[in-house]
């Protein structure tokens, strides 16, 4: 494996693969997608993440050709294809509901799309073959989609919607019917494929933890915008706005008013009894200004003591812990009644457990911890 | 003993309504003709003993013997067969139309097909003779636009027939149509033009195998029903068109040989029962799909 990381985003001579420009999709008055400006490139796992009705699901079917978008440029490969009905497409997508052919086989299924083209029989049983081991689904290619069970329906409609090799493979919440265990193994079956064949894949997905798991970048849309697209660590760790924090994962939201304290360090006046934190920030903030500080639990840590070396430190007491097995996460009520969450890994035994509810502990993080948000 | 009452309910209804009228209509088949009341012997009377001993096959050979009757058998095959494929043509479409119309519309829809159930069949029937008759609506209407000059001989005609029959039986067709349709699911549609098929191509692909067994249903339910057909032939038939359902009235009504009608019904119900097993299957086949 070469050491050169995967980043075709930070290239400004790489190409991308899919160009959207100033895209704009209304139904009737309701907008869908807002003006939206994005590149994808090749090769790359490319997750689209939002709450319901934020528009994902209208830019992949804009991308498969149901959709025509209102205004605004979309390009595959230099090519503009609005407008270009999904047949003629380069373009394969796995639905939500799988889209079996119910009355075909397993095997009849994968060769549908193959059986299209101008290929010949023997070229088409190759190709179904090769998509049945890769799928791990050779035993099972006579059956009717009926017979079988819903990790191998999952596969089925993969190995259908990858065996015309398209440029760009859709998949529309692809692990969404799965449970659990099963879509946490099918996610590496997915990244494993992904990387295997070389295809671009666009995932459209609800599931934060699955989007930052299986995809090379993330893009997090609200209201037909795209409000972040970063690697998986960057969204995480930089997140751009109050919502992206908040949309991922875990986060405690301190507001306050930011004062300069030299070279890309920033006062936070967060309340009136208490020192301001110090946080450091890339995005200047000037005297005065509203800002957030977002910082995630696991970065806080919890003791009995105050520490010495620590940035910032605040009081407050323990008034709930969540254990959740592997970790706890320990809700600390402030002096002005403010709640901090903080989490700790269990290294110990739950006996063993030094804090409990109602002690008065300290809890504490460097300037490096968290970010500061202008919204 | 519940279950035995619950299985027992069908079977009587079956034995008191189909199986004994049809093994007095079998019994009259394989009895003489007679001018008395009933117009056949044997009868009970003579003591079933000598009754059974007077039975025979005559008029069943008699029926080989005289080709009106064969030909009468193979006309209402052909008129069946053809009012079905008739009735597919007009009926899918329909279907398929009330299927991908919008929610709100179904209801409605589905009202106007059924509608006419509402109204006498027989009524329905004479009110094609008010428009195919010469003087008939259709037949005025062209006249005054001035397509044609002289009426069209639609009425009495096998035409007339053909229109009788899908008319009547236009919603048997379109129902189990329907309901095969409404239960696509559209992403199937999408899935295969997305997989290269053209809009076109997608509907024969898809579309109707995934609606072969309402094709199926309907088609024995309009074939079934129109095969035996005597209402529509002698209304709107004439005396040129030969279907079995009118011969064998005019056997028991107008010629009173109740024996031979009895042999004309009885063969017409064993012609019968190959399409109706084969549409038995059918739905079985479709109810084990479904579970």
């Amino acid at each position: 494996m070469s050491q050169k990381i995967f980043a075709p985003w930070d290239d400004p001579n790489e190409k991308p693969l899919i160009r959207f420009e100033n895209v704009t999709k209304k139904f009737g008055d309701f907008t869908a997608i807002d003006d939206l400006t994005l590149n994808i490139y090749e090769k790359e796992f490319f997750a689209l993440l939002g709450p319901s009705g934020c528009g994902k699901t209208t830019m992949m079917r804009m991308l498969a050709g149901f959709e025509n978008p209102t205004s605004g440029k979309m390009e595959l490969a230099g090519k503009n294809i609005a407008g270009t009905p999904p047949n003629k497409r380069a373009v394969n997508m796995m639905f939500q509901s799988y889209a079996l052919f119910p009355h075909l086989s397993v095997w009849e299924n994968i060769a549908f799309g193959l059986k299209r083209g101008s290929m010949d029989k023997r070229a088409i049983a190759a190709r179904v073959e090769e998509m049945l081991k890769l799928t791990r689904l050779t035993k099972f290619a006579g059956r009717k989609p009926h017979q079988i069970s819903g990790g191998q329906r999952q596969r089925v409609a993969l190995a259908r919607s990858l065996a015309k090799a398209p440029k760009l493979l859709l998949l529309d919440e692809p692990l969404g019917a799965l449970d659990k265990k099963l879509r946490q193994d099918t996610q590496f079956e997915l990244m494993d494929i992904q990387e295997s064949t070389g295809t671009t894949f666009v995932i459209v997905t609800h599931d934060q933890e699955e989007a930052m798991t299986v995809a090379s970048r993330v893009a997090v849309m609200d209201e037909g915008r795209i409000i972040q697209v970063a690697t998986p660590d960057g969204i995480y760790e930089a997140p751009n706005s109050v919502y992206v924090a908040d949309f991922i994962g875990d986060v405690n939201i301190i507001e306050g008013t930011a004062k300069p304290a030299g070279d890309g360090v920033y006062f936070l006046d967060w309340t009136e009894n208490e020192p301001p934190f110090l946080a450091t920030s890339d995005v200047p903030f000037s005297d005065g200004q509203k800002a957030h500080l977002a910082i995630r639990p696991e970065k806080i840590s919890i003791t009995t003591e105050k520490p010495d070396d620590a940035k910032n430190t605040v009081q407050g007491t323990v008034l709930d812990i969540a254990y959740l097995g592997n970790l706890s996460t320990y809700y600390v009520q402030l002096a002005d009644g403010r709640i901090i969450k903080a989490q700790t890994a269990n290294t110990r035994r739950l006996s063993r457990r030094s804090i409990t509810w109602e002690d008065k502990v300290w809890v504490s993080w460097n300037a490096t911890a968290g970010v500061l948000l202008e919204q | 003993m519940r279950r035995f009452f619950l299985i027992a309910v069908p079977y009587v209804w079956l034995l008191a309504l189909f199986l004994i009228p049809f093994f007095i209509v079998f019994k009259i088949s394989l009895s003489d003709l007679a001018l008395s009341i009933p117009p056949y012997t044997p009868t009970m009377k003579d003591g079933i003993g000598q009754m059974i001993k007077a039975f025979d096959f005559e008029n069943f050979v008699f029926l080989t013997t005289d080709d009106l009757y064969w030909k009468a058998y193979l006309s209402s095959l052909k008129i069946a067969l053809f009012s079905t494929v008739l009735a597919l043509l007009v009926g899918y479409p329909m279907a398929y139309g009330m299927a991908r119309a919008p929610e709100e519309w179904r209801p409605t829809l589905m009202m106007l097909v059924i509608l006419p159930f509402w109204t006498s069949f027989l009524i329905r029937v004479y009110a094609w003779v008010g428009i195919l008759s010469n003087e008939g609506f259709l037949n005025q209407f062209l006249l005054w636009t001035g397509v044609i000059s002289t009426p069209l001989a639609i009425m009495n005609t096998t035409t007339a027939v053909y229109i009788g029959i899908v008319y009547t039986y236009l919603p048997f067709m379109i129902l189990p149509i329907y309901a095969a349709l409404d239960r696509l699911d559209e992403s199937l549609i999408e899935a295969a033009q997305d997989l290269g098929c053209s809009r076109t191509k997608a509907f024969w692909l898809v579309t109707v195998p995934l609606s072969r067994s309402g094709i199926i249903a309907g088609c024995f339910l309009v074939f079934i029903p129109a095969l035996g057909e005597f209402v529509i032939p002698s209304l709107l038939g004439g005396s040129g068109t030969l279907m079995i359902g009118k011969v064998l009235f005019e056997e028991f009504f107008n010629n009173r040989d109740w024996p031979v009608a009895s042999a004309v019904a009885v063969i017409l119900l064993l012609i019968l029962i190959v399409p109706i097993i084969l549409f038995q299957r059918n739905q079985q086949r479709q109810a084990e799909a479904e579970t």
